[in-house]
């Protein structure tokens, strides 16, 4: 039987019409873009209309506002380095607690080196509270460089309200970055009626190729470039560029806008569609984050008193691809840092389980998951000590508690 | 996902003992629900001959947990209790054809829930001094708290110590910047490493810009040198390498003591494999006595 992916939030195919549109610049159109002589013209010339489509998918207002980085991950230390390398008066960042380890991270390092970051908690559906940002904003003011609020989280799908944090930064005179890694191709977005001065997105993330992201830049906005070298990119970003990858990204941009709508109405169905399915056949199970307020495709949904491995583990053996919202599965025996922020206890946030479909599921498929899953569920929660025949033991946390807990 | 073996495989989709036991006379609670992983291990002992006659688990934990849960019920059936708990969490991974240095703390775990039913069955109270960090060092499965206590036993101050005293990063030596942060989270800061004294003979040539080719004698002599090096290391787990044959890119060595057939063997090598490749400047593989072709 044909695998079944649903784990396009860790990554996605690339569009068949991405990788043809890519190959000749492989080929025929190897060229340096920067060459006066016509094999770097014409390559020239794609990258110009590849930046236009990414301009398009982002509603920016100029395409010089787009300038091509390696990865979501690199927008992101990009735009944070920046920001405090340019206002060195101001050394305090203001971000949330369930970022992304690429913001997350290096905030931490930045800690470390003398910065002070706020982070912005989380309530139990992943939400931040306004006025806590209200007061963080009008406690440091001019001190803060920036502020990084993802446009959505990557485990749970929850949205963020950045235009109105931009907005709020923005009366302090202050900038404003977002991670929307997750949010670019699967949200309309329309950054120039917007006051969001940088953000970060990930070609990966929606159907172009691995290794290529962008990171917009306001017009006006106070940079300091991370790669300092040849004129690329306005000087912004030296390095010659990725052209294949840029190409690449710009006809999944295009594609992402065509799909648009199907995006928010036929995944968004299936998405239901598996949660629903799921939920009705396995007690003892939810769904995490803001169930009103999220991306379309993605549902995190937690089955108590098993862990996500074993999860997965038999998924993959029935050729069915998901994520776990434990980190065990990185080395790390943590539950994920958005799980615990979110208040979720260990017995149910090791036992997330993080489905995120695309365009290229079907109805066939997500029925097919629906069948599997509780079976799964079943089988382990038979090993587990926290589970007696068809359903937990009365006081499950009273009845196991293992040295050392 | 884990790299994890055909057996690790087997006992998770096929967990052997699984499920409460009916009059259980010993029964061990261990692990973190925090952490994700704890067992539940439940024994029935024949108060005659001391003899496990059943044993059964229950586990909430990642597949490695399941099946180290799996395995230890397998290895105790039929032993004494006093058999019993010379099983390490070593023979749990050794039965499963190894673990991932990620994944070693389940057989640790499996370990202790021996001993908490043991004496839940003596009557004993069990208290482990069980505490474990994030891995530094996957090279030598090296965790954070094991590098902080040796760091305060014995005062260490720079990376170059640690790697000494403990063996993390000595392989790969991608965990250097950790193992720093580590210093600096005990001492309050890092010490610079002292200058390292000039310790080249004077009657060897100095380093020339461009390496000239060794000589297969000055070849042999540098490997050997660099085992030396590495030897300290190997002695304090108590074991021991020795160079057996050079055949041009294969290097065998055999390793002996707690080193030898371990399953931390093969992660040995692999940072023996490391500091060769740099002593020497080429790329070489070092392989086990065994593997050599007999002829
Ligand atoms: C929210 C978010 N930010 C950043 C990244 C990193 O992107 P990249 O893999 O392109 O560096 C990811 C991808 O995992 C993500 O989900």
């Amino acid at each position: 039987m044909k695998p079944i992916y649903m784990d396009n939030n860790a990554t996605t195919a690339c569009d068949p019409a991405v990788v043809e549109a890519m190959l000749p610049f492989f080929t025929e159109q190897f060229g340096n873009a920067s060459s006066i002589h016509s094999f770097g013209a014409q390559v020239g010339k794609a990258l110009k209309e590849a930046r236009g489509r990414v301009q398009t998918l982002l509603g920016a207002a100029h395409d010089s506002e787009i300038v091509f980085t390696s990865c979501g991950t690199e927008s992101d230390s990009t735009a944070i380095l920046s920001a405090i390398k340019a206002q060195p008066e101001r050394r305090t960042i203001i971000t949330t607690v369930v970022e992304h380890p690429a913001i997350l991270t290096l905030c931490d390092q930045l800690e470390k080196e003398g910065y002070v970051v706020h982070k912005l908690k989380v309530n139990k559906k992943g939400r931040v509270d306004l006025d806590e940002y209200k007061s963080l904003l009008g406690q440091f003011g001019d001190r803060v460089a920036i502020v990084s609020v993802m446009w959505a989280n990557n485990e749970t799908g929850t949205l963020f309200p950045v235009e109105e944090m931009a907005e709020m930064a923005h009366e302090k005179g202050i900038m404003f970055h977002t991670d929307a890694v997750q949010a670019v191709g699967k949200l309309p977005i329309d950054l120039k009626s917007t006051r969001i001065d940088m953000l970060s997105l990930s070609g990966h993330k929606l159907h172009a190729p691995k290794g290529i992201g962008v990171l917009y830049l306001r017009r006006n906005t106070r940079f300091r470039p991370l790669l300092r070298g040849g004129h690329q990119e306005r000087g912004r970003r030296a390095g010659t560029e990725n052209s294949a990858s840029i190409v690449g990204l710009g006809v999944a941009c295009e594609l992402a806008m065509a799909h648009m709508e199907a995006e928010n109405t036929v995944v968004k169905r299936l998405r239901d569609r598996l949660e629903r399915g799921i939920l009705g056949k396995v007690p003892n199970a939810f769904v995490n984050g803001d169930t009103l307020y999220r991306l379309p495709n993605t549902a995190s949904i937690a089955f108590e008193y098993v862990e996500g491995e074993g999860i997965l583990l038999m998924l993959n053996k029935q050729g069915i691809a998901a994520s776990s919202g434990s980190a065990c599965t990185s080395g790390s025996l943590e539950p994920s840092h958005v799980m615990r922020a979110m208040g979720i206890p260990y017995t149910a946030a090791h036992g997330t389980i993080r489905f995120s479909l695309s365009r290229y599921n079907t109805e066939e498929e997500v029925d097919r998951v629906i069948a599997a899953v509780p079976p799964v569920i079943a089988q382990l929660r038979k090993l587990s000590p926290y589970w007696s025949g068809e359903g937990p033991v009365p006081n499950p946390e009273q009845a196991f508690q293992p040295e050392y807990a | 996902m884990w790299d994890y073996s055909e057996k690790v495989r087997e006992h998770f989709f096929n967990p052997r003992n699984s499920g409460p036991l009916e009059n259980a006379n010993g029964t061990g609670d261990v692990g973190s629900i925090k952490c994700g992983d704890a067992l539940r291990l439940m024994l029935k002992v024949n108060p005659e001959t001391e003899i496990i006659e059943d044993a059964h688990f229950q586990t909430f934990g990642c597949g490695s947990a399941i099946a180290s849960s799996s395995a230890l019920t397998e290895i105790i059936k039929g032993k004494t209790l006093d058999e019993a708990l010379q099983v390490s969490n070593q023979d749990i991974a050794d039965y499963l054809d190894g673990l991932p240095p990620e994944k070693m703390h389940c057989s640790v775990m499996g370990r202790e829930a021996l001993q908490a039913a043991v004496a839940n069955y003596r009557g004993e109270v069990w208290s482990d001094d069980h505490e474990e960090g994030d891995l530094v060092c996957k090279c030598f499965a090296i965790d954070a708290v094991m590098i902080e206590d040796t760091i305060r036993a014995n005062g260490l101050k720079t990376r170059e110590e640690v790697t000494n005293y403990t063996k993390a990063g000595g392989g790969c030596s991608a965990c250097h910047e950790k193992i720093e942060d580590v210093l600096i989270a005990v001492n309050g800061r890092l010490y610079s490493s002292e200058p390292k004294p000039n310790k080249a003979p004077a009657n060897l040539p100095s380093e020339s810009p461009v390496k000239p080719k060794l000589t297969n004698y000055q070849r042999i002599r540098k490997i050997e040198d660099t085992l030396e090096a590495i030897r300290p290391m190997l002695q304090r787990d108590h074991g021991d390498v020795t160079l057996i044959e050079v055949d041009g890119k294969k290097i065998y060595v055999a390793l002996s003591g707690a080193c030898q057939g371990c399953q931390m063997e093969a992660a040995t090598l692999g940072g023996i494999q490391h500091k060769l490749v740099e002593a020497l400047g080429e790329l070489v593989q070092v392989l086990p006595v065994g593997a050599m072709a007999h002829n």
